[in-house]
């Protein structure tokens, strides 16, 4: 482990991976103060600055860029380095991309609040920040594709054919959904207009999930699951079934986000059909995540970072299942513009992105810091906020998403509409409110990490002895 | 494991695996298939765009660009982010058609950059809300929604009544407009500083929000879609 610490560079990691968990309270935090706002309207304050159409944004780029972001670049560059067997290529673009990132997030922080937006969901930064993005980005890629290009083991490992797919992507439509003309420099506009800005941003927007959130976190999955559970990935072949049948399909599915929309129908028909198909490789990997437990199944009882693990794929088959379903068009027509949508993000980002973020990050802060965590009960206390408070969250949208679809086209026995749209908003209200609640014992869990790792490295800080080189006599 | 299967010849995944730079190069080409096949053909298929299929329908012709008034309050519309609680569009279904009207055309926002289609319902549609209040109605709702609307659950915009619009700045907004193909003339641009002077912020997001869906007087039992 000490040979390990100077054989790699691990110092960009844990700063990337303290920033991460220190986001996710912001993020999450952000998320459960606007969820309230829309159960208590009062909570806005006629204050423009942290009115909900300005808030939702920042918790979406918060959650997103900040939280998501950093927990990817943590661990591509965990990864990469011990599965390459070889330091990463360039300390300093590492470097540059860790505080080139913080300032993106800084930006982020001041211009959405004050409304400086282009307004295309998850790509409301404007074109100065937009352009930070792509510099910091590419850095983030080269950096791991030329540490790939110098590794000292003959083949390059699955997880990072995923991390490496996310990189590309990303990078794709990043570039073409910003473009835009400026006006000033803080105001531009899309140079698309309408149903093709609609299609562009819903390619970028559906594969903000299917890679960003998708792709990345699947790279952390074959990594991080295999260590935890000390087994071998269930099936080779199934790994590169999931990983050619994801990086082909998910990008056609954007459309499915614009069924019975001004977008032409084949397009929106050709995006739910692939959406169907997307199960298939989507429930590959998870049963390939899954399976590798297989002969393990009892560290659940005592290993709590791998709970989160595991769950974490419970989440992705459910959501991945969940998808498909709702891009079918019958569904959709009664979901969309629901909160069943909002129900659906969530059980992906708060279920899938969030727990197997948290379960990497309690694997990495023991070896990263070499030491051993604070408190094991804090982690499992934590473990159940965050399966409960997830749960509440998708129940209570499942429950007002299929009351609005269902209220918005009943018809009463004479053929007139038989609820106004206000009286389903003014259904919605205890579902938001427990919406708000299982939000806030997420947002409380991952409190309670930010305090046990902050004292598990002031620990360390403090007193060197607590390293487990030290105590193992090594 | 592989390596079982195929002793002599190498397969082109196992190819893939051991060299970085065709690993990158054929994932950048897998990704990119999906994207240009659903995005491309919307530039150049005149399906796209209903006046293109059916040039006969003169109503169509009525999509205009927003007057300088009208695009200030489409920015203020955007910076207050209410494209995430309104959608812009019409769905072809009985339900949507009683209660917002005609199902939106694709024509209908070909000068809207970017698009305001949305995603979400937590208040109504607004594609057509244009012409169904009065303007007093729409400040009095942007004051105190719940003043008239009691189980609303919107915001309060009493800072729209605050600040006044700038008149150079939406020349210089129209300009950028007009370079990406919106077909401002020189006397609207010129014109527009003097259109826009001494108005308030909530009287441009009124105005907006009043031609909404306006701009097409749709013909009684025509099909715009094929």
């Amino acid at each position: 482990m000490q040979a390990e610490q100077h054989q790699y560079s691990f110092e960009v990691v844990k700063w990337f991976v303290y920033m991460s968990v220190v986001y996710l309270v912001i993020g999450t935090g952000i998320g459960v103060w606007i969820a309230a706002e829309l159960a208590w309207p009062d909570l806005n304050f006629d204050n423009p600055y942290i009115s909900f159409g300005r808030l939702r944004p920042l918790h979406t780029n918060a959650v997103i860029f900040a939280f998501g972001g950093s927990t990817l670049m943590a661990t591509a560059f965990y990864i990469v380095q011990r599965t390459s067997h070889v330091r990463l290529w360039s300390d300093k673009l590492a470097w540059f991309t860790f505080w080139g990132w913080n300032l993106v997030i800084l930006g982020a922080v001041i211009t959405l609040p004050l409304g400086i937006t282009q307004s295309k969901e998850y790509a409301e930064l404007e074109w100065p920040l937009d352009i930070l993005i792509s510099a910091v980005w590419l850095a983030y890629t080269f950096n791991f594709i030329m540490t790939l290009s110098v590794r000292r083991v003959s083949h390059i490992y699955v997880a990072n054919w995923f991390f490496l797919a996310m990189m590309i992507m990303v990078t794709y439509l990043h570039v073409v959904n910003s473009l835009a003309i400026p006006v000033s420099f803080w105001k531009s506009y899309s140079i698309f207009a309408g149903v093709q800005d609609a299609m562009i941003q819903w390619w970028w927007g559906h594969n903000a999930v299917g890679f960003f959130l998708t792709a990345g976190f699947l790279g952390i999955m074959y990594y991080f699951v295999p260590k935890q559970a000390n087994r071998p990935v269930y099936s080779y072949r199934l790994s590169v079934i999931h990983f050619w049948g994801l990086t082909f399909g998910y990008v056609w599915l954007g459309a499915h986000h614009l069924q019975y929309t001004a977008l032409p129908d084949w397009t929106g028909s050709l995006g739910a059909a692939i959406s169907l198909a997307m199960i298939i490789p989507s429930w590959g990997g998870a049963i390939n995540g899954l399976f590798t437990l297989s002969g393990a199944w009892d560290k659940l009882r005592t290993d709590y970072t791998l709970r989160f693990l595991v769950v974490s794929l419970a989440f992705y088959a459910m959501s991945t299942f969940e998808g498909p379903v709702m891009s079918s068009k019958t569904v959709n027509a009664l979901s969309h513009y629901t909160d069943w949508t909002i129900g659906h993000v969530h059980a992906g980002a708060l279920g899938w992105v969030g727990m197997i973020s948290i379960g990497a990050i309690y694997h990495m802060v023991e070896r990263l810091w070499d030491t051993k965590i604070y408190s094991v009960n804090l982690v499992n206390l934590h473990f159940w906020m965050a399966t409960i408070g997830t749960a509440m969250y998708i129940i209570a949208m499942w429950v007002s998403g299929i009351m609005q679809g269902l209220m918005w086209r009943a018809y009463d026995d004479y053929g007139n509409l038989t609820y106004t749209f206000v009286e389903s908003v003014a259904q919605m209200h205890p579902y938001y409110a427990l919406r708000t609640v299982g939000g806030f014992l997420f947002f409380l869990g991952a409190v309670v990490m930010l305090f046990n790792i902050t004292i598990t490295i002031r620990k360390v800080a403090t007193n060197p002895a607590n390293k487990m080189s030290h105590v193992a006599g090594i | 494991m592989s390596n079982n299967d195929s002793k002599k010849t190498l397969s082109l995944q196992e190819r893939l695996e051991k060299n970085i730079w065709a690993l990158v190069l054929a994932t950048a080409m897998v990704v990119s298939v999906g994207g240009i096949v659903e995005i491309v053909p919307l530039f150049y298929l005149k399906t796209t765009f209903e006046d293109q299929v059916h040039p006969e329908y003169e109503e169509l012709a009525g999509v205009r660009p927003y007057h300088a008034l009208e695009l200030i309050g489409r920015d203020i519309y955007q910076r207050e982010g209410c494209y995430l609680c309104h959608s812009q569009m019409i769905r072809p279904f009985r339900d949507e058609k009683d209660r917002y009207g005609h199902y939106s055309l694709a024509v209908e926002s070909k000068y809207d950059h970017p698009f305001q289609w949305g995603s979400k319902r937590t208040g109504p549609d607004l594609a057509r809300v244009g012409g169904k209040y009065s303007d007093d109605w729409h400040i009095q709702h942007l004051r105190d929604p719940r003043s008239l609307v009691p189980e609303s659950v919107m915001p309060r915009y009493p800072w729209l009544d605050d600040e006044l619009v700038d008149g150079f700045d939406i020349q210089k907004r129209m300009k950028a407009m007009k370079v990406i193909g919106v077909p401002y003339t020189d006397e609207q641009i010129h014109a527009a500083a003097a259109e826009v002077e001494g108005k308030t912020e909530m009287a441009a997001l009124v105005a907006y929000l009043q031609v909404l869906g306006t701009m097409i007087q749709f013909e009684p039992g025509r099909d715009y879609r094929d």
